[in-house]
């Protein structure tokens, strides 16, 4: 029993924590806070308080912060504790100053001189405690106050000591490299201490260093690797074992730095290959930490220089993990597979309806992992599924972190895998509907970009029935409620493009629509700008075309609006679409050429257009112009022009030529406008170089000038035609199979039929077929791709015929095995069978079953990770169970019912208003704590308020 | 870093005991503790004992009535975070003898003299029991 000892506590104290701990709401425990935070101010500042006393009254002030509320009127009270003499009391000084105070803190200062002085203390257990606080509170500034003694303290003579300065050396490094750059080799020298704490602890510093500068410490792994050898070997103190594994978290830092070592580097990994092979022998795969240290050699194996034997013990490791029931090895076995799937692809084959299982698998923590996994494996044979499964996902999530990452990663895969233009458009078009605020704007430009180039070269009437089925779909989309601003510009931009283009929608619709797009999106000024745009375009093609404009009533009144808008921008956009509307045929032909946002601009850097009228006024005896260069003694004049180019950029006229045009004004008008400092070739020169440019990485400027000028080097090489040409291995069947969905899903189900043949003695087969078919779709990919190049030489065609039969009864076992484990896991590919599955969980109280079932004396025999443990028939088990009946969330609420009716005791929901006071929980809270004390020592279940707070943590 | 904190909240989401490895301020702890602790106790026991959370994980596991999160890193190895937990649990139970939340509240700076032996700058420095708790049973004879 952890009873008084030392520690000797007031009544007050006692009263005060079994409050809180009975406390049933937020509320109700904040009351009891602020109560608690008044009768502390009154008391800390009495004088003459003993210190035991004033001890007490500091972890009060803890309770109250950690509590979340500012204690921060107690802060000086904690920094004097740190100079009292008694060890206990000084200690909790220090523990309450490093709880309560960042680095910066003014009272540090007040602080660092205790410091120095402990740590010069003939007291070990004093100089812990300052280390203890040197590590948290020491920052850039001061860690030359404190340094040299640190330095000293390396060579104590107590092993706690040299353990902790080690560490406050790492803190340094971590503040401030630089500061104690000269003095990294210590840790090499505590690498060798013969106390394996001091050793272990080094490992952390040194893992650090090797993580920034590894070849300045290959000349260790002979070391690490013999440290190793000689813990797996058990040499170690017994003190160190966890679950009769040799000191398991040593061995996992070891391996995570001769990952490091080895990574890319054969000699050194040749080093290693033994230990790591031993470990894997030995280790106790039944135990949590015998796997953890498992996960960790394959991490290790797949990161340095590959050795056969070691990726097939990890790849056995990984299958049976994945095999497991327990969710935890799952999802450790779907992390191992995308760090082994880097070395050997082949290996994700054999896995794929356990992946599939855990793709589907409610438990959004796997979900996310196997989507990372499946992110690492996409390629273009399996692209369309993963990202649609992908966006689906998105689509079902609230966390705008998460749903940022995935939608970037759409993204990335869409560009870099696409099998088509009409696919990706319809992919970006989900990704933007759903989360458009959360992508990048250059994304938004590459499609626009995309759509206006279109497939390329020769095939126009694909091109026009792509932007057809574009505006098709933004008419419908447009239709949605609150669409993010980003893809509206996109649909503004493709509709006055490409509306009326086909003649299947009449001006007047796409024009209705647009002004629809800037009247509901009124705040969105970018957008507003967009439409307006896009009804010019309109409005001079409908001219061009010779037939006659009628302006809608409410297109009327919107430019009525944007021609007063305080936008100047807008005001612009408005003045130029009714500038435009006022010409004839024949110039809005010539400044509003249909379908051209991909033309060149031919720009007259000379001017020469203007020379007869320059002519003309000279005669008329005007100035002649002087070059800026060959002005003299006006030097200081365009200085401060150049000055006041900034000021005057954004509102007033500006004398100097335009820049480049920015990305963001994808319009004509501009384009037309601006002064381009250089010609955009042609598209059909381009394509060539397209070609030449995918065996060239793009450089970064040139990528800049793409973004400007409609250019697609940087992506078409991706996604465009031009990409099959390099891949010309791959025959004419894979990218007709991939061009579009459907015949994708023929593929996938020509497959799996044919796996169905193969399994049709087996009557489960068709549980799983919806499954198979999403497997061969995700993996099929990557054996066909395999395969194909086979199928080339008839030869080869025996061979690859093996190879599907040898992978089939693999599938058809995981089928058995699939059906063996119980069917709580429906083999739909619909969501359907989730919420049932979900329901019936919730129903329990889900953590009931868990509840004090490791006995301590039990638990180095039983816990075969937790599931096992759960299994386990002891007694106590039993006894927990039927102890966790009694305090079941439902019956707790029963049991509180009585005696407070308003609580709710819902995990999750804390902030309950509450009108019961505490004083009504029992009439003498000492006398009940006394009496659970008492009961406790008996042995007997306690009948408190909180039955709970008695509950023995270990079984 | 590796360790970004270690809370026990208990099944009501109170807080039992927090340390944090880097410095947030109150209203971030507190704005942290309810958003973890609300994701972590909405799970089942078939579940993953890990929960991502933002750009760092957060490893959980439940005694009785006790939930213990660690945040960690990305690139931690889950499953030794999940053993050092109850290697902590472990440690206090030798201490206190069939450890209890009670004895966690009674004994809050006990606690915290245990992290403070196993875990320094958010690493892991000690897993000997004998080591961790040898310190903290000298500061009671004192």
């Amino acid at each position: 029993m952890g009873s008084q000892g030392g520690f000797y506590q007031s009544k007050e104290f006692l009263d005060l924590v079994k409050s809180i701990g009975e406390a049933r709401s937020k509320a109700e425990e904040d009351r009891i806070v602020l109560n608690e935070i008044e009768t502390l101010k009154r008391r800390i500042s009495e004088p003459d308080i003993p210190k035991r006393k004033m001890k007490e009254y500091i972890i009060r002030l803890v309770y109250i912060e950690m509590l979340g509320h500012d204690a921060s009127f107690g802060y000086i009270h904690a920094v004097k504790m740190t100079h009292d003499d008694s060890l206990l009391v000084k200690r909790t000084g220090y523990l309450a100053v490093t709880l309560f105070l960042n680095e910066d803190h003014d009272l540090i200062i007040l602080i660092v001189n205790t410091i120095q002085k402990d740590l010069k203390s003939d007291n070990y257990l004093v100089v812990c405690a300052a280390l203890n606080a040197v590590c948290k509170l020491i920052n850039e500034e001061t860690i030359p106050a404190v340094l040299p003694q640190v330095m000293e303290l390396l060579a104590h003579p107590k092993e706690a000591v040299r353990k902790k300065a080690i560490m406050a050396l790492h803190r340094f490094y971590q503040k401030s490299p630089s500061s104690v750059s000269h003095l990294v080799s210590n840790f090499r020298k505590r690498l060798c201490d013969n106390d394996p704490g001091v050793m272990g602890a080094t490992l952390c510093p040194l893992f650090e260093l090797i993580a920034i500068d590894v070849n300045s410490y290959k000349d260790l792994v002979i070391s690490f690797v013999s440290i190793l050898k000689q813990v797996a070997e058990r040499r170690l103190s017994k003190a160190y074992d966890y679950h009769q594994m040799p000191a398991p978290f040593i061995q996992i830092k070891l391996l995570k730095i001769l990952a490091l070592l080895g990574s890319g580097d054969k000699q050194a990994s040749e080093n290693m290959y033994t230990v790591v092979g031993d470990i894997f022998r030995k280790c106790d795969s039944s135990s949590n930490i015998g796997n953890a240290v498992l996960y960790e050699c394959i991490c290790c194996v797949s990161s340095i220089y590959p050795n056969p034997k070691l990726l097939e013990s990890a790849a056995d490791v990984i299958s049976r993990f994945l095999k497991s029931d327990s969710h935890n090895l799952k999802y450790m076995g779907i992390d191992a597979l995308g760090r082994l799937i880097k070395i050997s692809p082949e290996i994700a084959e054999q896995h794929q309806l356990a992946v599939i299982d855990c793709l589907e698998d409610p438990d959004d923590t796997l979900k996310r992992k196997t989507f990372e996994l499946l992110y690492k494996m996409t390629k273009s044979t399996n692209v369309e599924v993963i990202v649609d499964r992908m966006i689906d996902y998105m689509i079902s999530i609230n966390d705008n972190h998460y749903k940022t990452e995935i939608a970037s990663r759409c993204v990335e895969l869409a560009e870099q895998f696409a099998p088509s233009n009409q696919w990706f458009i319809q992919t970006m078009n989900r990704v933007f509907e759903h989360a458009g605020d959360l992508v990048n704007i250059k994304v938004a430009h590459n499609l626009m970009r995309l759509i206006a180039e279109g497939f390329g070269e020769d095939d126009d009437n694909a091109d026009s029935k792509l932007r057809s089925s574009a505006v098709e779909s933004y008419l419908r989309i447009l239709g949605e409620p609150k669409l993010p601003s980003v893809f509206l510009q996109v649909i503004c931009w493709v509709l006055g493009e490409y509306g009326t283009a086909d003649g299947m929608f009449s001006a007047s619709d796409i024009t209705g629509k647009l002004c629809d797009v800037a009247e509901a999106y009124s705040n969105d000024e970018t957008v507003k700008a967009y439409a307006t745009t896009a009804l010019m375009k309109i409005y001079a093609f409908e001219i061009a075309a010779r037939r006659k404009v009628d302006m809608l009533p409410e297109c009327q009144s919107l430019m009525e609006e944007l021609l007063a808008s305080h936008s100047t921008d807008l005001q612009q956009r408005a003045y130029e679409l009714q500038a435009v509307i006022g010409l004839d045929a024949h110039a809005v032909e010539c400044i509003m050429p249909s379908d051209a946002s991909c033309e060149d601009i031919e720009v007259d850097r000379d001017l020469s257009f203007l020379n007869d009228y320059i002519q003309e006024a000279i005669e008329k005896g005007a100035q002649p112009y002087i070059p800026e260069s060959e002005r003299s003694g006006m030097l200081n004049i365009s200085n401060f022009r150049n000055q006041d180019h900034h000021e005057a950029s954004s509102h007033g006229l500006r004398f100097e030529a335009y820049e480049l045009p920015k990305p963001a004004v994808q319009s004509r008008i501009p384009q037309t406008l601006i002064a381009s400092t250089e010609i955009v070739p042609v598209p059909e020169p381009m394509y060539p170089r397209e070609s030449y440019q995918t065996t060239m990485p793009s450089i970064p400027s040139d990528a800049g000038s793409a973004e400007l000028k409609l250019r697609l080097e940087g992506v078409q090489k991706k996604w465009g035609r031009p990409t099959y040409t390099p891949a010309t291995s791959t025959s004419n069947s894979t990218s007709q199979k991939t061009v579009n969905g459907t015949s994708q899903g023929d593929g996938a189900s020509t497959v799996s039929s044919m796996r169905e043949t193969y399994d049709s003695r087996k009557p489960q087969v068709e549980v799983s077929h919806e499954k198979q078919k999403l497997a061969a779709s995700l993996f099929g990919g990557s054996s066909k791709t395999e395969k194909r190049p086979a199928a080339g030489h008839k030869a080869a065609k025996a061979s690859s015929h093996m190879v599907e039969k040898s992978h089939v009864p693999k599938s058809s076992m995981e089928v058995a095995s699939e059906k063996a484990a119980p069917a709580q896991q429906p083999p739909d590919l619909l969501d359907l069978g989730e919420p049932t599955a979900t329901s019936t969980a919730l129903q329990l109280d889900p953590f009931e079953q868990l509840e004090g079932l490791l006995d301590t004396t039990e638990v180095a025999s039983a816990v075969n990770g937790a599931p096992a443990a759960s299994r386990s028939p002891d007694i106590m088990a039993l006894y927990a169970d039927t102890a966790a009946g009694i305090h079941n969330k439902n019956d707790a609420d029963l049991l509180s019912g009585l005696s407070n009716p308003s609580v709710t005791n819902m995990p999750g929901t804390t902030a309950m208003p509450q009108v019961t006071q505490s004083s009504s929980k029992g009439p003498n809270p000492k006398d009940s704590l006394e009496k659970d004390a008492l009961v406790r020592q008996m042995g007997v279940n306690p009948s408190s308020q909180n039955p709970n707070l008695f509950k023995d943590l270990l079984g | 870093m590796g360790i970004r904190f270690i809370l026990m909240v208990n099944k009501q989401g109170q807080t039992r005991l927090a340390q944090y490895y880097e410095w947030l301020t109150l209203e971030e702890r507190r704005a942290l503790e309810g958003e973890i602790v609300r994701k972590c106790l909405a799970r089942n026991e078939q579940q993953c004992s890990f929960v991502e959370h933002r750009n760092y994980k957060i490893v959980y596991r439940r005694y009785a009535s006790l939930f213990f999160l660690v945040g960690v890193d990305n690139d931690e190895n889950e499953l030794a975070i999940l053993e050092f937990i109850h290697l902590l649990v472990e440690t206090m139970d030798r201490h206190f003898g069939n450890v209890c939340e009670l004895d966690i509240m009674f004994h809050l700076e006990k606690a915290h003299f245990m992290l403070e032996e196993m875990v320094m700058n958010g690493c892991i420095v000690e897993t000997s029991k004998a080591n961790i708790l040898t310190p903290v049973q000298l500061l009671e004879k004192t």
